[in-house]
C-alpha cells in the first residue's frame, strides 16, 4: 500500500467516510471530525506510519491537506 | 494583541509589571470584542456606564457571576460558527451551564494547556492511564466538563487506556498488561481526584491484601476537579500524597484548578504543593463586603481571567470559590506569577467541579 493510501485508509476507517468526501475536509466539518474523532485520527496515522506525533502538530492537523504537509516534515518522513 | 502572539511566551516567565501590562492590553481589546457582538454582555456594561478608555490594569475590568452562564446563552459568533459546546458539571437536576467555541477559540484552549503542561510533564507524549470510563466521552454532541478534561489531556498520551469500565471497576488485567508493556516508560496517569480516591486508590489497597501491586514510582499522575468528598473523609492533600505514594509508589503528583468556563487555562500544582497562574491567565481574591482586592495572604473571593475567550464573554469571571494569593513571582520552584491555594467553597454555592459533583452520590 502507497503511503498515500495509508493515508486515506486512516481518515475513511476512522470517520467511517468514503475517498471522494477528503478532498479540502476540514477539522469540524463532519459530525465524526470532532474532537474526540481528532485523537481517533491521530491514533490510526501514528499506527499506520509508525511514527510518534509532537503535541503541536497535533493542534496544527486541521485539514486532510494540512496532515499531508505535516507528516512531509523531516521529523516524520512520510513522502507522498 | 492576537492570542498567537501572547501564546508565544513561556508561561511562567513574566513578572508582574510585564504581565499586567499584557495582560491588561488583552483583556481591555476582549472586553470591547464582547462589547461589540454580544448584545446581552454591551446592555450589561452599557448598565454600569463602563468606558475601557478609563481602565488602567486588567483588575479594574467587570466581572461576570460563572452562574450567569447557566441562565444566559451568551456568545459572541454567529450561530453556525459553533462548534463545539461544552457544559460544566453538576449534580442531577442542577442546571449546567453552557459555553460556546468557536474554531479559534476552541483550538486555543487546547494549545494553551499543551503549552501549560508541558512545563510540568516535558512535551513529549507518554504512555497514558485514564483513571475515569470510556463513556465519558462518548456523548459528543454536548460536552461534559469531564469528558473535556480527558480529552483535553489525552493530546499527552501516546497510547491510551481507561482504566475503569463503566461500571467504575478497575480493570485490573488491562493496567498489569499496559504497565508491562511499557515498563521502564515515564506513564502519565490523569484523572478526577475523588474517582482516582475512591475507586483506584482503595481498590489497590484490597488488591495489595491479595498480594497484586502495580509499581507506578515512574508515572506523573494529574488530578483535578474538586477536594469536598476527600477532605469529609479526612483526607488532606499530604495524606493524599502520603497514600498514593505508599500504594502504588507514585510521589509525581500535580493537582490543578480549573473551571470549563475557561478551558485551556488550568492552574497546576508545583513541585512546593502551590498552584500556579500561567502568563495566559490570572486570579485575583477579592473581598465578599465590597469586591476590593485583597492582600497577600488574605482570603477571598476567587475571580479568574483569561486571554483565550473570543466566542463567549467569558475572559474575566468571578467564581463561586474561595482562595488566598500565597506570593507572587517569588515561588521557591522558579515560576513566575501567582501561587494560590483554594480554599473550597462558598457557603451556599452549588456543588460543582468534576470530583465533587460525581462525590455527590456517594
Amino acid at each position: 500500500m502507497t503511503n498515500l493510501e495509508k493515508y486515506n485508509e486512516a481518515f475513511t476507517t476512522t470517520f467511517e467516510i468514503t475517498e471522494d468526501q477528503l478532498a479540502n475536509l476540514k477539522y469540524q466539518d463532519i459530525e465524526a471530525w470532532d474532537s474526540v474523532g481528532h485523537m481517533s485520527l491521530i491514533a490510526a496515522l501514528e499506527d499506520a506510519f509508525d511514527i510518534m506525533m509532537d503535541t503541536d502538530d497535533i493542534i496544527d492537523l486541521s485539514s486532510y491537506e494540512k496532515g499531508k504537509e505535516i507528516l512531509s516534515k523531516a521529523d516524520y518522513g512520510v513522502e507522498f | 494583541m492576537t492570542f498567537d502572539e501572547i501564546l508565544s511566551i513561556p508561561p511562567y516567565s513574566l513578572g508582574r509589571e510585564q504581565k499586567e501590562k499584557m495582560l491588561t492590553e488583552r483583556l481591555v481589546e476582549l472586553t470591547e470584542l464582547h462589547r461589540r457582538n454580544c448584545p446581552e454582555y454591551a446592555q450589561m456594561l452599557d448598565s454600569i456606564n463602563f468606558d475601557a478608555a478609563s481602565v488602567h490594569s486588567y483588575k479594574e475590568l467587570p466581572f461576570l457571576p460563572v452562574r450567569l452562564f447557566k441562565e444566559l446563552e451568551l456568545k459572541s459568533v454567529p450561530h453556525e460558527e459553533i462548534v463545539k459546546t461544552m457544559t460544566s458539571s453538576g449534580t442531577t437536576g442542577q442546571a449546567v451551564s453552557k459555553i460556546f467555541l468557536d474554531r479559534a477559540t476552541s483550538s486555543n484552549q487546547q494549545k494553551t494547556m499543551v503549552k501549560i503542561v508541558s512545563e510540568f510533564t516535558g512535551s513529549s507524549r507518554m504512555p497514558m492511564i485514564i483513571i475515569d470510563c470510556p463513556s465519558v466521552v462518548k456523548n459528543r454532541a454536548m460536552f461534559s466538563a469531564r469528558g473535556a478534561g480527558i480529552l483535553g489531556f489525552s493530546i499527552f498520551g501516546a497510547k491510551k487506556i481507561y482504566a475503569l469500565d463503566d461500571d467504575m471497576k478497575l480493570d485490573v488485567a488491562a493496567v498489569q498488561e499496559f504497565l508491562e508493556k511499557f515498563k521502564g516508560q515515564k506513564i502519565l496517569l490523569f484523572g478526577f481526584t475523588f474517582m482516582i480516591w475512591q475507586h483506584f486508590y482503595k481498590e489497590l489497597l484490597r488488591l495489595k491484601d491479595e498480594g497484586i501491586t502495580f509499581d507506578l514510582s515512574g508515572g506523573v499522575l494529574i488530578h483535578g476537579g474538586g477536594w469536598k468528598k476527600l477532605i469529609s473523609e479526612a483526607v488532606s492533600h499530604d495524606e493524599f500524597h502520603r497514600r498514593m505514594k505508599d500504594a502504588c509508589g507514585l510521589t509525581h503528583i500535580h493537582d490543578y484548578y480549573g473551571m470549563v468556563e475557561q478551558t485551556g487555562c488550568i492552574y497546576m500544582e508545583c513541585e512546593c504543593g502551590h498552584l500556579h497562574a500561567s502568563v495566559f491567565s490570572d486570579v485575583i481574591t477579592r473581598r465578599p463586603i465590597d469586591f476590593s482586592e485583597c492582600e497577600i495572604g488574605e482570603k477571598g473571593i476567587i475571580q479568574v481571567v483569561s486571554a483565550i475567550p473570543e466566542s463567549y464573554p467569558g475572559h474575566s469571571l468571578l467564581t463561586e470559590d474561595e482562595g488566598v494569593i500565597l506570593g507572587e513571582d517569588d515561588c521557591p520552584c522558579g515560576r513566575k506569577g501567582k501561587y494560590f491555594k483554594i480554599d473550597g467553597r462558598l457557603k451556599n454555592a452549588e456543588i460543582r467541579g468534576c470530583s465533587d459533583t460525581y462525590a455527590a452520590k456517594f
